[in-house]
């Protein structure tokens, strides 16, 4: 876990990573691993002083970042655009539930064990992303962009339609996540207590959550610094060149594609253990430019930025709600005001807009450049 | 057959609406190689001033229309000079993500504006009155959305034959350094194209939101993305690709919806998916759509 958060402050910029590392020197070295001791011990206290609020909202977050991270390899490395993220969050999503989940009143389930269920479930998306490539590698950009557009409305369609999958719009259940030996559910009698504190749904969720995310960073950072990520860096800025210096554009391109479903089915399982009930309305085109908002506000292509985006996207929303009263111009569903969905909504269209014309690198540039600064100052005194 | 003939004038109907839709779309991508999501927010700026100004005993009909288109060139004009100018020669992912910034915050802010009924009703002179021809009832709002489109498309297709202006647009669309080099003024031609965009999605917005819909509401924004798909079908950057693309996405939608009975199969609502089955289905024979360019490299 530690590895996670000592790496965590390295390459935010990944296209300039590696240029300056020997001039860093031992000094800025040590105030890296430092940092990241600090983050790592706080992010693994956090559930024993956090309200549950704050908890539950994290797991939201874990979720839409392991998606944000897919997508940040596929439009921000391979500059592949996708609007249809949500639909392979959703095989996500119900995919586990259907493996997961037993038979109940005109719902099917397979009832596998949850851990098989939600790998399976990957793999399940990762052959939706595989289905589409035929279209998903053959298209430039921008036309992908679109294309992917009829994935969330078709997706969306079977989902209202198929009754014995999805519940229809009224919804469906989740099965709790467990592992054996190990449930991350609320135990009636068997509560787990760690340094007094009560450790139930929330506080287990955290670190489940916290753990695959972890995971999912470190492969997708190890994923763009590799091979694959150098391709598609090439392919991203120029597809010609790329293929004349012998990249199999269009693999590579199928490779980008098949890789941000598989991390959208996985940010699609813990998006459905997450909401604990899943209704197909919210698999829509809102959620598809939702990650996409994410992933630009965090900076195109870097992966500490996706993190950054998704925490962002997700959570401000609900902490506007929560703090309705104490924000001028504010007002909760149904009084007179703008409501805090649609102000939310509002401060993410002006963060991409402006974003990405004064600052294109987003969160990313912005974290990188305060701890240049930060280590430029170390250095001196 | 009078039901399949009927459902087919109203399907050209929709269809030509679709296309103007598309058309200004493309329109837009040839002149500023911008893929404009914020399209959708265009027609709902546009319908949404018509419809408010609208409103009995306020303005006559055609002045509020009017309006509208004006409401949504200054929209266009806006997001273009303000907006997409200043990323000239930024990645086109990052520009048309963008125009998708732009489309939330014009979505939200209408949306917000309809109030809790989210419907605003388009008080057009024609209302639900309906038309007998040769033994079909056609709406008298359909025959009026197929007149004006087609009568629009024949007069900017004619205009970019024989105008200076549509001849320097061309000329960009093919071959942009050069026209710039030829003395074409690219800004003053993308600034054009903007216009155009604005005028045509007004008046799109205005036939998406008369009977049989009930007005300006949170799907019209949804219709209105489904000129995407028509664009691509047509190939993103062919003017004539647009037309038939919007036909096509146009007829298919209303036929789906006219025979759903039949259809049942496919479950309820399939006529709003249909725009996309259509598109990918093309895409999967012709990646860069029927009448697009295709681009060639051989490495």
């Amino acid at each position: 876990m530690s590895d996670l958060a000592v790496t965590s402050t390295a390459s935010r910029v990944p296209n300039a990573e590696g240029t300056s590392r020997s001039r860093r020197g031992r000094l800025g070295r040590a105030v890296k691993v430092l940092a990241g001791l600090t983050v790592a011990a706080t992010v693994l206290v956090i559930p024993l002083y956090a309200e549950r609020f704050w908890l539950q909202l994290a797991m939201f977050a874990f979720a839409a970042a392991v998606a944000a991270l897919g997508l940040t390899v596929l439009t921000g490395q391979a500059g592949q655009l996708s609007l249809g993220h949500s639909f392979f969050v959703a095989v996500g999503a119900y995919g586990y539930t259907l493996l997961a989940a037993d038979s109940g009143r005109g719902t099917v389930g397979v009832a596998l064990p949850p851990v098989l269920a939600s790998v399976l479930a990957v793999l399940l998306a990762g052959l939706a992303g595989l289905l589409f490539t035929p279209i998903a590698a053959r298209l430039r950009g921008i036309y992908l962009g679109i294309a992917t557009l009829g994935l969330v409305f078709g997706g969306q369609h079977l989902l209202f339609n198929a009754g014995g999958l999805s519940g229809g719009s009224n919804g469906r259940s989740v099965p709790d996540f467990a592992v054996p030996g190990f449930r991350f559910d609320t135990a009636v009698g068997e509560t787990l207590f760690v340094f007094g504190v009560p450790f139930q749904r929330p506080e287990k969720l955290w670190y489940l959550g916290l753990a695959v995310t972890a995971a999912a960073y470190l492969v997708s950072r190890s994923i763009i610094r590799g091979r694959l990520g150098r391709a598609l860096r090439a392919i991203n800025h120029r597809e010609l060149m790329a293929g004349v210096i012998g990249v199999p554009v269009t693999r590579y391109k199928g490779y980008a594609f098949l890789l941000s479903s598989m991390y959208a089915g996985l940010g699609g399982v813990l998006l459905a253990v997450a909401y604990g009930r899943i209704v197909p309305d919210t698999f829509g085109f809102d959620l598809a430019v939702a990650y996409l908002l994410m992933v630009v506000i965090g900076g195109l292509g870097s992966p500490g930025g996706a993190i950054v985006g998704a925490a962002f996207v997700t959570c401000l929303p609900a902490i506007l709600e929560r703090y309705a009263d104490s924000v001028p111009g504010l007002a909760l569903p149904g009084a007179e005001g703008i409501s805090p969905a649609v102000a939310a909504k509002l401060a993410f269209g002006a963060a991409v807009i402006a974003l990405l014309l004064f600052e294109p690198g987003g969160a990313a540039a912005v974290g990188g450049r305060i701890r240049k600064g930060v280590l430029r100052r170390v250095r001196r005194s | 057959m009078t039901q399949f003939l009927q459902l087919l004038v109203g399907g050209l109907s929709l269809g030509a609406v679709y296309a103007l839709l598309a058309l200004g779309f493309v329109v837009v991508f040839r002149a500023s190689g911008v893929v404009n999501f914020a399209h959708p927010a265009l027609v709902l700026i546009g319908a949404y001033v018509t419809a408010r100004l609208a409103l009995p005993g306020s303005l006559p009909f055609v002045v509020a229309l009017l309006c509208g288109v004006g409401a949504a060139v200054l929209a266009a004009l806006a997001v273009q000079r303000l907006l997409v100018y200043p990323m000239a020669g930024k990645s086109i992912i990052a520009v048309s993500i963008m125009t998708i910034g732009v489309d939330i915050v014009a979505n939200t802010e209408i949306i917000r504006r309809l109030g809790v009924d989210a419907l605003l009703p388009m008080r057009d002179p024609w209302g639900n009155g309906v038309v007998h021809v040769a033994g079909l009832t056609v709406p008298q709002t359909r025959l009026a959305a197929l007149t004006v489109a087609v009568a629009l498309i024949a007069v900017i297709f004619a205009w970019f034959r024989f105008s200076i202006w549509g001849i320097a647009m061309r000329s960009v669309a093919d071959d942009p350094p050069t026209a710039a080099l030829m003395g074409v003024r690219r800004a003053a031609v993308a600034a054009l194209a903007w216009t155009l965009a604005g005028v045509l999605a007004a008046v799109a917005g205005l036939f998406l939101t008369v009977f049989p819909t009930p007005g300006v509401a949170p799907v019209t924004a949804a219709a209105a993305l489904r000129a995407f798909p028509a664009a691509i079908i047509g190939g993103l950057d062919s003017t004539s690709g647009a037309i038939v693309g919007g036909l096509i996405v146009g007829v298919a939608e209303v036929l789906t919806q006219g025979y759903a009975d039949d259809l049942f199969l496919l479950g309820q609502g399939f006529h709003t998916v249909v725009p996309y089955v259509v598109m990918v289905a093309v895409l999967l024979v012709r990646p860069a759509g029927l009448f697009g360019t295709r681009e060639l490299h051989r490495v």
